[in-house]
């Protein structure tokens, strides 16, 4: 090590205000390979390890049974996994900062029993309103498990396991009156869960993710050129388009090819893009603004982020509140595609499935280490499991069994990868 | 000594945790463009000194002059806008973000819709370590994880510098640092100073001091002892001057201020 660093220190030497040099070899894409594996080792287990498990898993599924590569199934396991996505790109900020969240299920099924009674009922509201609504309780069931972490000091395993029993109590006891709180009389909201967009409207939105990404990565490269800094090699954004083209026209091709058994059925399922524009938004927030560098801070090292002067009270509290919206949006996607909320809705695997999407997708349960994309992809995962052991007609036990050997090679991922941090002094 | 008005005159310092006497009456004044260890046994009260200039401890009494104002420094907020900045020996990095994250922490500069300007503090990220003279680290966008001890100790230091500060204190700097890296830092500290930051060095290590120090303060049981120039004492009576709190043999009532021959 200290052999390594001898130039360095020779360097010091060298006549004052000259620049830090960019070896070259820094930019090529073999430097970038080698930035990656070192990235796996200091704990960033990035999005490799679950694509190369959803493509093994959909060569196995496509060889047991042929149906499950075909559109109507791949669309079908992309509106299945949605629900769990979108609560599990919650649970990835949860786990960012180093907590966890037990009650996300539960206050999903508080958002679908919250949409219900809004929109049913003697005095029905909009179904905007039934929305908002909805999202405000997420944020206040949050905010209220939030500031008992940080304001009471008590952990977050026993305070959102609390919750978990309590939403799950307030379900039943919103829901029980009508047994089943049906939500068919507003057609806006069976739209969310079951809409189709024309396969025009689909061609034209992968289109506009494609030019938009593209045009992201080029501005950023200008902008980095004007203030004098090393743009990065052009070959690595080309490959990044490339690979958010082909995502995007093969999710279109997918879902625009005719899946009907009798009439035609084509067109992309309005609650994938609704995934994908959380996707974004979440993305945006994790990389982009302050709030997310701090949630990553706070995950790294809490005392560290103090000093710093970050708000780590505030951050954690909001890190609780966003995971709450995200769960009631979950709690939106699965009520409104069965049109109804019965009244055990959100205590059963929702939860588990939503924080093993997250921590199968990459996300630490360490804290610190992790991206939204990740709690997607697990999703698909999670979703490709259930499904591609249904078509095998395999019971819901074994589907469970599987499920919980993939959470554990998940976790034995992230455990490896952080044991080579401690044992390099780095934890 | 330099002419002109010090940086920071501290006189009288007295600081209790209940009947402990932490600092009994401590003197201590910095220059502007020098560097000044400040060295001590454990428990002398070095770290309870720093904390009170830093703001972290209020003081119980004495007077803190601030280019010739009496201040009162009552929080950490307070020292920072005087331009106070402490680098603690556990850094206070995070790993998990990279050396510009760091650099900008808890004051990230943003562009209009709240979007953070990544790409005006990677190059003001540059410009420090530049200024600095820091080539050891080669790209501003690796991870703090995958930073030798040097490096990182670079890395706190630049951040310290990067906010016009006037005053900055380290805590054992080099404490677990290897020869290579040691040398690095305290190339680091020298540069430093002569940017015109005072700079207060804590370490134990002496020939760490006598390497880059302008004036070697010994603190002794909440008391400054001494404050001497490093070419007028040898290594052997700063040790006696950290223990015993003069630097003769038997003479006590000669020690404290006395040059090296007398």
């Amino acid at each position: 090590m200290s052999r390594a660093l001898s130039p360095g220190a020779e360097a010091l030497s060298s006549p004052r205000g000259e620049p830090p040099v960019d070896r070259p070899a820094e930019w090529s894409v073999r430097a970038q390979l080698t930035g990656y594996l070192a990235r796996l080792r200091g704990g960033e287990v990035g999005s490799m390890p679950v694509v190369v498990g959803l493509v093994a898993l959909s060569l196995f599924f496509q060889s047991q049974n042929s149906n499950f590569l075909t559109a109507g199934n791949l669309t079908n396991l992309l509106v299945q996994g949605s629900g769990v996505a979108m609560i599990a790109m919650g649970v990835v900020f949860v786990l960012l900062i180093g907590e966890l969240d037990l009650s996300v299920g539960s206050m999903a099924g508080v958002g679908g029993a919250v949409l219900a009674r809004t929109v049913t009922g003697p005095h029905p509201h909009a179904w905007w309103i039934a929305i908002v609504l909805a999202l405000l309780t997420g944020a206040a069931m949050g905010l209220v498990q939030g500031v008992l972490v940080t304001a009471v000091n008590l952990p977050s395993f026993v305070v959102t396991l609390a919750g978990l029993l309590a939403f799950n109590g307030i379900v039943l006891e919103a829901v029980n009156n009508t047994a089943r709180a049906s939500i068919r009389n507003s057609s806006q909201l069976v739209y969310i869960g079951n809409g189709l967009l024309s396969p025009a409207t689909g061609w034209l939105l992968a289109v506009a993710i494609t030019i938009g990404y593209a045009a992201l990565q080029v501005l950023r490269r200008m902008r980095r050129l004007r203030l004098g800094l090393k743009p990065g090699p052009g070959l690595l954004v080309v490959w990044r388009v490339a690979v958010v083209a082909v995502v995007a026209v093969a999710v279109v091709l997918v879902t625009n090819a005719d899946r009907g058994p009798l009439a035609p059925i084509r067109g992309l399922p309005f609650v994938v893009a609704l995934v994908l524009l959380a996707m974004v938004v979440l993305s945006y927030i994790a990389s982009r603004t302050a709030f997310g560098r701090h949630v990553y801070a706070v995950g790294g090292h809490a005392e560290a982020a103090r000093r710093a002067g970050i708000k780590v009270q505030s951050v954690r509290v909001g890190v609780f509140m966003l995971s709450g919206v995200m769960a009631t949006l979950g709690g939106i996607v699965l009520t409104t595609r069965l049109q109804s909320v019965t009244s055990t809705e959100g205590s059963g695997q929702i939860l588990l499935y939503a924080i093993a999407a997250a921590v199968v997708g990459g996300t630490s349960l360490f804290g610190g280490h992790g991206r939204v994309v990740n709690a997607v992809l697990g999703g698909l995962v999670v979703a490709a499991i259930d499904n591609g052991m249904g078509l095998l007609e395999l019971s819901a036990g074994s589907k469970s069994i599987y499920t919980g050997i993939v959470l554990i090679a998940a976790v034995t991922i992230d455990s490896l990868s952080r044991r080579g941090r401690v044992s390099s002094g780095r934890g | 000594m330099t002419a002109g008005v010090p940086l920071l005159q501290l006189q009288g310092i007295r600081k209790h945790f209940g009947a402990v006497e932490a600092l009994k009456g401590v003197d201590f004044t910095l220059r502007a463009g020098l560097v000044t260890a400040l060295v001590g046994d454990n428990g002398a009260g070095k770290s309870t000194l720093i904390k009170c200039i830093a703001g972290i401890h209020p003081i119980d009494s004495g007077s803190v002059v601030w280019e010739g104002q009496l201040v009162t420094i009552a929080g950490p907020s307070d020292g920072a806008a005087l331009g106070i900045e402490v680098v603690y020996q556990d850094l206070a990095l995070c790993d998990n973000l990279d050396v510009v994250q760091n650099m900008f922490l808890g004051r990230e500069l943003r562009t209009g819709v709240r979007r953070l300007d990544e790409e005006t503090m990677e190059a003001r990220t540059r410009e420090t370590l530049a200024s600095l003279s820091v080539t050891t680290i080669s790209s501003v966008r690796q991870q703090v994880a995958s930073l030798s001890g040097g490096q990182r100790q670079s890395v706190a230091v630049a951040r310290a510098v990067m906010w016009n500060s006037r005053l900055v204190i380290l805590d054992e700097p080099t404490a677990a640092l290897g020869v290579a890296q040691t040398k690095q830092v305290l190339t680091l500290v020298r540069k430093l100073a002569d940017q015109g930051i005072s700079v207060v060095l804590i370490s134990h290590n002496l020939s760490d001091v006598f390497a880059v120090a302008d004036r070697i303060a010994v603190l002794r049981l909440g008391r400054m002892v001494a404050d001497v120039d490093p070419d007028d004492v040898t290594s052997n009576e700063v040790v006696q001057l950290i223990t015993a709190g003069h630097a003769g043999f038997g003479d006590e009532l000669e020690a404290p201020l006395r040059g090296r021959h007398g």
